[in-house]
């Protein structure tokens, strides 16, 4: 191959994925503009137009209303997080690393659950978490790490399965005891496994809503519920909902940017030939 | 190696597994239940103690028969294709995505960000962001006049245009059909990789929906008293977008990951043969990604599920054509209060879901054992 | 193989059990009808929490904050929480009002349309408390148009308190404009018809419209127009058959009417829908009046001026009314607050302060005009001396489930034209969700 058509075929290369690269950055410049624009000015006519005067009142009005709701969010997301996170590493080890007759039954049943559309058990949910008295942050907490045993424990399932058992084995042989396998020899090698599992869980409890909405009250609502109250009743002001919009996505856009190489390790890892 | 596994470990793991499996057990089969139990009543109305008389499949029989209900049997004609072209697109996408990061690159890591940030963001934000973008006299819409072209026509979200149409009263025949073409792919697989008890099960199921589609099905009695045309809505095309846009990146990651694994060697042997990057691609590093491709399926059937968000955001409640059980069975249950119908409404999205993946997950089960 | 038998069997029981539980528990017997709770009123101080739970926020925000403010001078010791939950067009305020009512939750006071969105959902079911005795101490028998207290009435009691009034056969146009295009305000349905030939052959679009809720408040305009005041109000008693010739008229007229209006309403919101006709790409909006607060908040219009407005072709002489109102759900926790609130918004002083912020109008026909708009004053001209009925997509005249299954129904007719299929399906939908009596 000649040094001239490798160089013209990287730069094809390098033009197809800049403009793939535009097309997925379109919609957060549709969101960017209108978050910098007045009310006024917001119509579908000049919706592509750079903003002039750009105002940021969009933001000051979505910072004031949302400032009450993070605390609320974080709490939330990274109690829950932290939580599904340890039970599906356990559940996971057990799974993978120590089946028993039914175990792979069971884990197809308690798979099952993923596929719960959340409208359905809402009434149920809320009825059984006002009868156990925890509605509130604490129930919601307990709904997002209970729906999200399936998914956590396939996850970690999945990456247990590829770390060999010899290494198990031998760690017997050492002497080591069931509960000591998992603490000396396995939850050292699962740290790109709970970067994988947290960073997913992080995502969907931050962003989750409707339970959000139904199982909180005014004092311990999430910043989605904030975000939905910015966008106002009969006239959405849509500079206030952008601006809302992106400040509710920055922590979790945060971790993608600097943990987005841990992500791709970490369902990579342990699938490395021996 | 089994006998380390004594009866005092399997105790020990059956312990730790028992708060999920209850947990579970209640939140998700026992929800389930009850809201079955529900969905064979005519609850309806806000009463403090409401009166539920048991009716048995009423419920089911006006869905699918009743003639008002023609929007919810379109509603799960959209789910099919909902699910179909979310799931294909975002792996189709993902997988392409993954092949052109799959070379040492300078700022990969700019790349690989921009390609998977969507996910960080709600389907209600996206969604809504979306909304402005499919809006047909800006948006999307308006892009070909940035190249002296004429504004584009397509009405996206509130478009009408309907295609692949067939008349309700023909569901089983029309049923009957698609599941042959399933088998009727199966059965090439089986012939290409020379698998003789395949080819034998494949050819006789096939053959038998073959027979019924065609020679039985006519004589049946109609589904519907009335012709119903339903078909594929363009309308969804906007909110597919908006999703596929939304989750290629975690498919991305998924085949990057995939592909890195595949080791070095393989690549630089296949360059060796002769092969180009084409080939290498398509013989050898594809197939062997066939685990990753079962798994992100599982994944996005999930997302599939919380489409509702989505297409709320983007299409609001009121849009016969982007319609989706899960928003009829928000509406009915929260608007018009029937909540026996609505309950029935999600016990048929909760099959729908099941039926996609219970042939999945028997066959992973199987070869996990 | 054993104990895989037995995980499944546990699996099947648990869904048993939890289905026959269902069964055991609903074997009460329906709530006696006759039962009417009537609020008690007394002398003590009013203290204490107060939730009250509304989906206004945003534009409406500073006017209900303004109630609140007003609320606390003459109450300093209760505590009230402003609970809003905004989005959808009230359908996640529902959800979750209704999520806490069917779990014996009730805050104290919630916003609700009055009329039949209130009394076809809450007094039904039995779960609010019948306020005639607050109505006869505040005297506000006398100061309610008696057709408002009629809509918001059964024979068994008053339900709730309206704190506003909005006007929904409204039609809104730029005089400059129309100017220009050479066209006038139309009067008749067929007036507006001739209009909107003239106008699209110059390229405007008539009539700009939105999402599907846009089409049916259009729709009702049409049938106001179509039947007048005493037949319109008949179809909703169930006096008038939906397979009338005369109601086969108003799906023509409506048939008629879409063939004027932008391809691409339903992906509009209703402000979308405005803009078109304050940037001259449509002629005239039919919509209820918050437009005017629309276009003289944010689009900073000057009514009379900058835009004008007229009673939706055929309308004259009649109010098509819709009104937020407040009512009391049995087994609150401090009714005491909740009557409080009640007699707040149903005074003179909370209706002055709340509506023109709100851009409504008072429902007390003793309102104080100084401080309301140009607009909001003539509409309140108009609500003393027109006939009054009720809206249909604001919940006055047709309870939830009526609501509900009729918008599939409009939307089918928006993309096939068919009037008698809509008619069919409206006769049908009339008497399973219990217009007919």
């Amino acid at each position: 191959m000649s040094v001239k058509s490798r160089k013209s075929k990287k730069i094809v290369y390098y033009v197809v994925v800049v403009l793939i690269c535009f097309i997925f950055l379109v919609p957060m410049y549709m969101a960017f503009i209108t978050s910098l624009k007045q009310r006024a000015t917001i119509n579908l006519l000049t919706a592509w137009k750079w903003p002039s005067p750009a105002s940021s009142i969009g933001y000051k009005h979505a910072i004031t209303k949302l400032a009450p709701y993070l605390k609320n969010s974080f709490v939330l997301t990274i109690t829950g997080t932290v939580i599904s996170a340890f039970i599906g590493a356990i559940n996971g080890y057990i799974f993978s690393k120590n089946k028993f007759p039914g175990s792979e039954l069971l884990f197809t049943l308690l798979l099952f659950g993923m596929f719960i559309p959340y409208q359905i058990i809402l009434i149920p949910l809320f009825e059984t978490l006002t009868r156990l008295h925890i509605a509130g942050l604490g129930g919601l907490i307990l709904a997002h790490v209970v729906y999200g045993i399936p998914i956590v424990t396939m996850l970690f399932r999945n990456f247990y399965d590829q770390i060999p058992n010899s290494i198990l084995e031998s760690g017997r042989i050492d002497g080591a005891t069931y509960f000591s396998v998992f603490t000396k020899l396995i939850l050292p090698l699962s740290l790109p496994s709970f970067v994988v599992v947290g960073i997913w869980q992080f995502t969907q409890i931050w962003n989750e809503f409707l339970w959000a909405i139904c199982l909180t009250s005014q004092k311990t609502n999430p910043i989605t519920v904030g975000l939905s109250q910015l966008a106002g009743g009969q006239a959405v002001a849509w500079n206030d909902s952008m601006a809302g919009a992106i400040i509710s996505a920055i922590p979790v856009l945060i971790i993608y940017i600097f943990l987005g190489k841990y992500f791709v390790q970490g369902l990579l890892a342990g699938s490395v030939k021996e | 190696m089994s006998n380390k596994k004594n009866s005092k470990e399997i105790l020990y793991s059956v312990l730790i597994l028992l708060p999920s499996l209850i947990l579970v057990g209640i939140f998700v089969y026992g929800f389930i239940g009850n809201t079955i139990y529900s969905s064979m009543t005519d609850w309806h109305g806000m009463a403090e103690n409401p009166v539920k008389n048991f009716i048995g499949l009423k419920n089911y029989k006006s869905l699918f028969t009743g003639i008002i209900m023609s929007a919810f049997r379109q509603d799960l004609v959209n789910t099919v294709f909902y699910s179909i072209f979310l799931l294909a697109g975002t792996l189709m996408i993902g997988l392409i995505l993954a092949i052109l990061l799959d070379r040492p690159v300078k700022n990969e890591g700019v790349y690989r960000t921009i390609f998977l940030y969507p996910m960080a963001l709600s389907f209600i934000v996206s969604g809504t962001v979306w909304r402005w973008l499919v809006a047909p006299s800006g948006g999307l819409n308006a892009i070909p006049t940035w190249f002296r072209g004429k504004q584009g026509s397509f009405q996206w979200t509130s478009s009408q245009i309907q295609i692949l149409q067939f008349n309700w009263q023909n569901i089983w025949k029309v049923l009957a059909i698609l599941i042959m073409i399933v088998f009727l792919v199966l059965l090439i697989h089986s012939i290409m990789i020379h698998n003789k008890k395949g080819i034998k099960t494949h050819a006789i199921i096939a053959g038998i929906l073959a027979i019924f589609a065609f020679i039985i099905a006519p004589f049946l009695p109609p589904a519907l008293a009335v012709k119903e045309t339903h078909g594929f809505n363009l309308a969804i095309i906007g909110i597919l977008i908006a999703g596929i846009w939304q989750y290629s990146g975690y498919a991305m990651a998924l085949y990057l990951a995939g592909l890195r694994g595949l080791s070095g060697s393989i690549k630089e042997s296949a360059k060796l043969d002769g092969a180009n990057e084409f080939v290498y691609y398509w013989k050898i590093a594809i197939p062997n990604l066939k685990p990753i491709t079962m798994s992100a399926v599982i994944i996005m059937a999930h997302i599939s599920l919380k489409m509702f968000d989505l297409i709320y955001a983007m299409a609001g409640t009121d849009n016969n054509f982007t319609g989706h059980p899960s928003i009829r069975m928000y509406t009915t249950t929260f608007r018009a209060n029937k909540l026996a119908l609505g309950s029935a409404m999600a016990v048929i999205l909760f099959i729908f879901a099941a039926l996609f993946i219970i042939p999945y997950m028997v066959r992973s089960h199987k070869e996990r054992v | 193989m054993k104990k895989s038998l037995a995980v499944v069997s546990i699996a099947a029981m648990t869904m048993a059990a939890t289905f026959a539980q269902g069964a055991t528990e609903t074997t009460k017997a329906a709530p006696d009808k006759m039962a009417v709770e009537q609020v008690m009123l007394n002398d003590k101080t009013p203290m204490g929490d107060l939730e009250i739970f509304s989906w206004w926020a945003g534009d409406e925000g500073p006017a209900l904050e303004a109630l609140i403010k007003d609320f606390e001078k003459t109450y300093p010791e209760v505590n009230l929480t402003n609970a809003t939950v905004t989005g959808g067009s009230g359908v996640n305020a529902k959800a979750v009002l209704k999520t806490r009512m069917l779990n014996n939750d009730p805050p104290e006071s919630f916003q609700v349309h009055a009329g039949q969105e209130l009394i076809g959902t809450w007094v039904t079911s039995n779960r609010m408390l019948d306020l005639t005795p607050l109505f006869k101490e505040e005297g506000w028998m006398d100061v309610f148009p008696q057709d408002v207290v009629d809509l918001i009435s059964t024979d068994t009691g008053i339900w709730s308190v309206p704190v506003d009034v909005h006007k929904s056969n409204v039609m809104w146009y730029i005089p400059e404009n129309l100017k220009k295009w050479g066209v006038t305000v139309p009067t008749t349905l067929d007036e507006f018809f001739a209009t909107a030939q003239k106008l699209k052959a110059q390229g405007i679009t008539p009539l700009s419209m939105g999402q599907t809720w846009t089409a049916i408040e259009n729709w009702e305009n049409v049938a106001l127009a179509t039947l007048g005041p005493d037949d319109y109000t008949a179809l909703w008693h169930g006096e008038l058959a939906w397979t009338d010739p005369k109601v086969e008229m108003v799906w023509k007229n409506f048939g008629k009417l879409l063939e004027y209006t932008n391809k691409d309403a339903s992906s509009l919101s209703w402000q979308q829908a405005t803009d078109m006709v304050v940037a001259g790409q449509a002629a005239f909006n039919w919509m209820g009046d918050w437009a005017a607060g629309y276009m003289m908040t944010t689009l900073k219009l000057t009514p009379e001026t900058g835009f004008g407005w007229a009673n939706t072709p055929g309308t004259n002489g009649a109010f098509q009314f819709l009104a937020d109102s407040f009512g009391i759900p049995k087994g609150c926790s401090n009714p005491d607050a909740a009557i409080a609130w009640l007699k707040e918004c149903g005074s003179k002083s909370g209706q002055d302060t709340f509506n023109p912020l709100k851009g409504s109008i008072s429902a007390r026909t003793d309102t104080d005009l100084s401080g309301y708009s140009a607009y909001s004053k003539s509409a309140a001209k108009d609500f003393a001396q027109d006939k009054i009925v009720g809206s249909l997509q604001h919940g006055v005249v047709a309870p939830e489930a009526f609501m509900n299954d009729f918008s599939p129904v409009i939307e089918q007719f928006m993309s096939d034209r068919n009037t008698k299929t809509a008619v069919a399906a409206c006769a049908e939908l009339a008497e399973s969700d219990g217009l007919v009596k």
